[in-house]
C-alpha cells in the first residue's frame, strides 16, 4: 500500500473534517438524540421531561400497533424480496439464454432504478387511483372491484408492487452477472449427464447462483425495510386502519405527526439495532461467500 | 461401443463465421481417434458438433446406426471430458460420478457399485467426499475421467483434457487414458493441439486445418508420408524443413547445388527434410550458415539458413560447429511438395 508522508499533523484531519462533519451532524448526533429520548417521556404539553429508563421500550412489546407494524414489515419485506427477486431472476435467465434482442432489454431494464423512490410512488398512486387510474379501471372490467384506500390487502398489494418495481432493475444486473460468472461447460456437462433444462436449473444454476441470491436477499429486506418510506408516503401513507405501516413508517408517524418522541425514539433504536445485525451478515458474507 | 461417421460435415456459426467443411471421417467401434490441429481450425466445433453441443449446419452425423443431427446430447449415449473439466463445484466427488446416472434414473445400488469400481480404476476413492477445489488438478482430472466412465457410454468425446496439467503429470495422464481406453475399448475422440500428445495417443489420426482436413491415418502414415506441407510442418518436433528447390537434368538442386538425384520431372518443388535427416558430412554439397545452437542434451538442434531459407539439424555429436556447416541428404528421405499447392508429389 502507498503511504502518503504529512509534513504537518493537522492537515490529514483538516482533509478529512468535511466529512466527519457531516457523519457527526446528520447520523451521529441524530442517532444519539433518539437513543436518549428513547429513555425519556415528556407530558401532552411538552412542559415537563422525566427520565424513564426503558419503560418506552416495555412499552413497544405490549403495544398491538407495534406488534402490528412488525407483522406488517415482516409480510412487505418477504413479499418484496420474493416479488422481486423472482421477476428479475426470470428475466436474467431470459437474457442469459441468448434471447434475441437483449442489449435492448437490458437497457431498459435498468431504467426504473434510476426514478426516484417518490416519484415512482406518485406514479403507481395514479395508475392504481380508485377514481382515475387505469388498472382499477381494468380490474373492474374482469369483475374486481379495487380500492387500495379501503381493502387492507389491495393496499399491501400496491406497496409491494409499487417498492418490487425498481428494485427489479437492481437484482436483475446482478443475477445476470452471476449467471455469466457460471462456466458454460458446467451447463453443457449437465445436459450431455442427462439433465432437462429445469433439472439443470434446479441442481446446478440455481446452487451457483446462491452467493448471488443471499447478497441480493439481505440488500432486499435492507431496502425494503429501510428505503421504501416515499414509496409509502406516496401511495397509502401506512393506511388502511395501519395495515401498510411498517416500522420505519410508524417511527415517522409517532415522531412526527403524533409527536411521541419517546416511543418513536425507542422504535428507531430498534431499528438501528436490525441495521447493525443485518450490516454484520452482509459483511461476514462478503468475506467468507457462502459455501458450496 | 460404437461407430462415428460424418458424412460431408460442415459448420457455418450464426454470425457467419465459416468453421468447417466437408468433414468426412469414419470412426471404427473402439477406436481412438485424435482431431489435431493449430489455434482456431476448427477441432471443438467438431467435437462440439459430436456431442450435441452445436447445431450440425451441414452434412449428417452418425453414432452407430442412427444419425443424430437433431438428438439432445443426453440422448446421444456420449461422455465428454472438458478442458476446464466441468466439474459441478458444489457436490463432492462422488456426487459428479453419480449425477448422470441419477438423472438416468439408474438404481441406487447400481450407481454405488458404478461409482466404486470407477473409482477404484482410477484411484479416486479416498477423495470419493471431497469438493472439487480441495483436489489438484491431476486429480480433478481422473474424477473427470471418472464422470466419463461411469457412465459406460459408446464413446468418449475429450478436448484438450491435459493442456491443464504441469508437462510430467501430462505425460503419466497420457498413457494412463491411452491404457484405459484399450481396456475399456470405448470410441474415443480425442481433441488436441500437440502433436506429441496426438501421435502417442492415436490409432488414426486426423490433422485439420483451417476448417478442413488435411491428412487422415496412423501416426506412421501421417508422420512418414505427410499429405502436405501444412502436415509436414506440423506433426514432428522439430518441425520437418521446408525449403524451395528445383529438379533439373535428373538432380534436385538446392541453394545452387545439386544434392540428390530425382527421377521425375523438372520445375520448381517444396523440398522437406527433417532436422535428424540432415546429416554432416565434410564433403556434403548443402551449406548452412549458422545462427545458434539449442543444446537438448541428447542431441543439439543447429538453426541456420540454407540459401535464403531458415533451416534446422539436429546433430548428436559434440563437436564445436563451424559457422559453415557442410551437410548431405538421402533422397530417400526427401519428401517433395508441389511448389504452389503443397500436395505432396506421388513416388517421393
Ligand atoms: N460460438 C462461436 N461463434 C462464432 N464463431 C466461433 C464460435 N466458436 C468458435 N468459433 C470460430 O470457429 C473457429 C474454430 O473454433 P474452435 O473453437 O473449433 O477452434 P479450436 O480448433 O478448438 O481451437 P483451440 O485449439 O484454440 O481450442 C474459430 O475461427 C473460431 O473463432
Ligand atoms: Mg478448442
Amino acid at each position: 500500500m502507498k503511504r502518503t508522508i504529512f509534513g504537518n499533523q493537522l492537515l490529514p484531519w483538516l482533509l478529512l473534517a468535511p466529512q466527519l462533519a457531516i457523519t457527526a451532524v446528520f447520523f451521529l448526533w441524530p442517532a444519539g438524540q433518539a437513543v436518549w429520548q428513547s429513555f425519556l417521556r415528556q407530558d401532552a404539553f411538552g412542559l415537563k421531561t422525566s427520565f424513564v429508563g426503558l419503560t418506552n421500550y416495555a412499552a413497544l412489546l405490549g403495544d398491538a400497533k407495534y406488534l402490528n407494524a412488525v407483522q406488517v414489515t415482516v409480510v412487505f419485506s418477504i413479499a418484496v424480496a420474493a416479488l422481486s427477486m423472482g421477476v428479475a431472476l426470470m428475466l436474467a435467465l431470459a437474457v442469459d439464454r441468448g434471447l434475441r434482442g437483449a442489449r435492448a432489454y437490458t437497457t431498459l431494464l435498468v431504467w426504473p432504478y434510476a426514478v426516484a423512490p417518490a416519484v415512482a410512488g406518485v406514479m403507481w398512486w395514479f395508475l392504481f387511483n380508485p377514481t382515475i387510474g387505469i388498472l382499477p379501471y381494468a380490474l373492474r372490467a374482469v369483475g374486481y372491484d379495487w380500492n387500495h384506500g379501503l381493502q387492507p390487502r389491495d393496499a399491501m398489494t400496491l406497496v409491494v408492487i409499487a417498492a418490487s418495481w425498481k428494485q427489479i432493475s437492481y437484482n436483475f444486473l446482478f443475477f445476470v452477472a452471476g449467471l455469466q460468472a457460471i462456466p458454460g461447460s458446467l451447463r453443457e456437462a449437465a445436459a450431455i449427464d442427462g439433465a432437462g433444462p429445469a433439472r439443470r436449473f434446479a441442481t446446478i444454476t440455481f446452487p451457483l447462483l446462491s452467493p448471488t441470491t443471499f447478497f441480493l436477499l439481505v440488500v432486499n429486506v435492507v431496502y425494503t425495510m429501510f428505503d421504501t418510506f416515499a414509496v409509502i408516503h406516496a401511495t397509502t401513507q401506512g393506511g388502511p386502519m395501519q395495515s401498510t405501516t411498517i416500522l420505519v413508517y410508524k417511527v415517522f408517524d409517532d415522531g412526527f405527526l403524533g409527536l411521541n418522541l419517546g416511543a418513536s425514539g425507542a422504535q428507531s433504536v430498534v431499528l438501528m439495532g436490525i441495521v447493525i445485525v443485518l450490516t454484520v451478515v452482509q459483511f461476514r458474507f462478503i468475506e467468507r461467500r457462502v459455501e458450496y | 461401443m460404437a461407430a462415428i461417421t460424418l458424412d460431408n460435415v460442415g459448420k457455418t456459426y450464426a454470425g457467419g463465421t465459416r468453421a468447417l467443411s466437408g468433414m468426412s471421417i469414419d470412426i471404427a467401434p473402439g477406436e481412438f481417434v485424435v482431431l489435431v490441429g493449430p489455434s482456431g481450425c476448427g477441432k471443438s466445433t467438431l467435437l462440439r458438433m459430436i456431442a450435441g453441443l452445436e447445431t450440425v449446419t451441414e452434412g449428417t452425423i452418425r453414432i452407430g446406426e442412427r444419425v443424430v443431427n437433431t438428438v439432445e446430447p443426453a440422448d446421444r449415449n456420449i461422455a465428454m471430458v472438458f478442458q476446464n473439466y466441468a466439474l459441478y463445484p458444489h457436490m463432492t466427488v462422488r456426487q459428479n460420478l453419480a449425477y448422470g446416472l441419477k438423472n438416468r434414473g439408474t438404481p441406487r445400488d447400481e450407481i454405488d457399485r458404478r461409482v466404486a469400481e470407477a473409482a477404484q480404476i482410477l484411484e479416486i476413492g479416498p477423495y470419493l467426499d471431497r469438493k472439487p477445489r480441495q483436489l489438484s488438478g491431476g486429480q480433478r482430472q481422473r474424477v473427470a475421467m471418472g464422470r466419463a466412465i461411469v457412465r459406460e457410454p459408446a464413446a468418449f468425446l475429450f478436448d484438450e483434457p491435459l493442456s491443464n496439467l504441469d508437462a510430467k503429470l501430462r505425460v503419466t495422464m497420457r498413457s494412463e487414458i491411452r491404457q484405459l481406453q484399450r481396456r475399456l475399448g470405448t470410441t474415443s475422440v480425442y481433441v488436441t493441439h500437440d502433436q506429441v500428445e496426438a501421435m502417442t495417443l492415436a490409432d488414426r489420426l486426423v490433422v485439420l486445418n483451417a476448417g478442413r482436413i488435411e491428412q487422415i491415418g496412423t501416426p506412421l502414415q501421417v508422420y512418414r508420408h505427410p499429405a502436405t506441407t501444412f502436415v509436414a510442418g506440423f506433426i514432428g518436433a522439430p518441425a520437418m524443413n521446408l525449403l524451395p528447390a528445383q529438379i533439373a537434368d535428373g538432380q534436385l538442386h538446392l541453394a545452387g547445388a545439386a544434392v540428390a538425384p530425382m527421377t521425375r520431372a523438372g520445375g520448381p518443388v517444396t523440398l522437406g527434410i527433417r532436422p535428424e535427416d540432415l546429416r554432416r558430412d565434410p564433403a556434403g554439397p548443402i551449406r548452412m550458415r549458422l545462427r545458434h545452437v539449442e543444446e537438448l542434451g541428447h542431441a543439439r538442434l543447429l538453426h541456420g539458413q540454407i540459401g535464403d531459407s531458415a533451416a534446422v539439424c539436429t546433430v548428436t555429436d559434440t563437436a564445436p560447429p563451424d559457422p559453415e556447416i557442410r551437410l548431405s541428404i538421402d533422397p530417400g528421405q526427401c519428401h517433395l511438395f508441389d511448389a504452389q499447392t503443397g500436395a505432396r508429389l506421388t513416388g517421393a
